[in-house]
């Protein structure tokens, strides 16, 4: 089995997360289909009868899968705002980078 | 660190406008190719052939207007989170879910099964985790500790003959072993297949990708092994953030994604309440 840490932490990293995605501000995200899933699921597999639940690890699997893509999408995101989302500069701009001015041309380009 | 002295020098000028929007984009202003966000509310309903999703009273439909369902639930929560999570602008290219459900609902290039399966086996040859270095020595002794352990899980778990080897030609993989990936994956449905294909493109490695179908792996794990060669570049050269974290992000997040839909698509949850003995 994957080395996956303890469900406590994956659950409150998922919680974070679905906080961060909540897109418009609108609704809380503690009303959101997300939310209430998952915290159901977590419930109802909290107690178990036996030490090596199968099905226990397979949700747990699937729910640090999901929290591994929640927060790669969210830092891809951010580093493709940060270093990629800002688009090509302008010829004025290029210029101005360097304290250049480009000439005035009335008529239009030669 | 250079962008306080750019405002220093050059005068604030705004932006140029971007050429007129295309007659889709009827409401206010997005660049072609983005969509603002249209909709308040995302919510789930059960239709007669699975989960659709509404967006406020719309359903939503792949881009061959066919509708949307899909057979899980949990899939369709997490698909509908995708939505939900988009703020002013729909960036597609963040949701990798509902680009995989489309993929599977639509099947553009419209392969059967088998094709999928041949397509997926054949990855084999060209395994990462099969391709070894001699030299530098490092890399090489890198590869042997990292590699040899998935690849011995493998060959037990599937009771096949991998190996590696350090020549260009690559493993000579005997055609027994192939019916025996070809064999399992038959046992998967057509929609985890697209998945499992997906996640094989994506790491580029058949074993990462039945090591993490099978959960001996995690998705971050299988991420690093298949990027074995570039981590050790970084941790010898420096770390580029625009381009390596940019990537390992985007790596994670297709292979997360591509897992989650794989196991939500071939799952089946029965709850077994015991009642309590004392």
């Amino acid at each position: 089995m994957a080395a996956l840490g303890s469900p406590l932490r994956t659950l409150r990293g998922l919680l974070r997360e679905l906080r961060h995605a909540s897109g418009r501000a609108g609704r809380p995200y503690r009303d959101t289909p997300a939310y209430q899933h998952i915290v159901a699921a977590f419930r109802a597999n909290r107690v178990t009868s036996e030490k090596l639940c199968r099905a226990q690890q397979e949700l747990h699997f699937q729910a640090a899968t999901y929290l591994c893509l929640l927060r790669s999408v969210r830092e891809h995101e951010a580093l493709h705002q940060e270093y990629h989302g800002r688009g090509e500069r302008s010829p004025e701009e290029v210029a101005g980078l360097v304290g250049f001015r480009l000439p005035q041309q009335p008529g239009g380009k030669g | 660190m250079f962008r306080p002295c750019r405002r220093l020098l050059c005068a604030r000028r705004p932006l140029p406008p971007p050429p007129p929007a295309a007659a889709g984009a009827a409401r206010g202003y997005a660049p072609p190719g983005e969509r603002k966000r249209f909709y308040q509310n995302v919510s789930i309903s059960q239709g007669e052939g699975g989960f659709e999703i509404n967006l406020d009273h719309r359903k939503l439909k792949t881009p061959q207007a066919k509708l949307f369902t899909v057979p899980s639930e949990a899939l369709a929560i997490a698909v509908a989170t995708e939505w939900d999570s988009q703020k002013d602008t729909i960036k597609f290219y963040t949701m990798h879910l509902t680009t995989l459900c489309n993929t599977a609902l639509d099947n553009p290039t419209q392969r059967s099964k088998m094709q999928l399966i041949r397509a997926a086996v054949k990855f084999l040859e060209t395994d990462t985790v099969c391709y070894r270095v001699e030299e530098p020595p490092a890399l090489a002794e890198l590869q042997k500790n990292e590699w040899d352990p998935i690849v011995a899980w493998a060959e037990e778990r599937y009771n096949v003959a991998i190996g590696s080897s350090t020549s260009i030609l690559g493993p000579n993989i005997p055609a027994s072993t192939k019916d025996t990936f070809v064999s399992h994956l038959a046992s998967y449905n057509m929609w985890a297949l697209q998945g499992i294909e997906y996640i094989i493109t994506q790491l580029k490695s058949l074993i990462l990708s039945m090591g993490v179908i099978d959960r001996h792996i995690t998705v971050e794990k299988a991420v690093l092994l298949s990027r074995l060669e570039e981590e050790y570049q970084i941790q010898r050269w420096g770390n580029v953030e625009w381009a390596h974290d940019y990537d390992l992000c985007e790596l994670r997040a297709r292979a997360a994604a591509g897992t989650l839909f794989v196991h939500l698509c071939s799952e089946s949850t029965t709850v077994k309440h015991k009642l309590l003995q004392d």
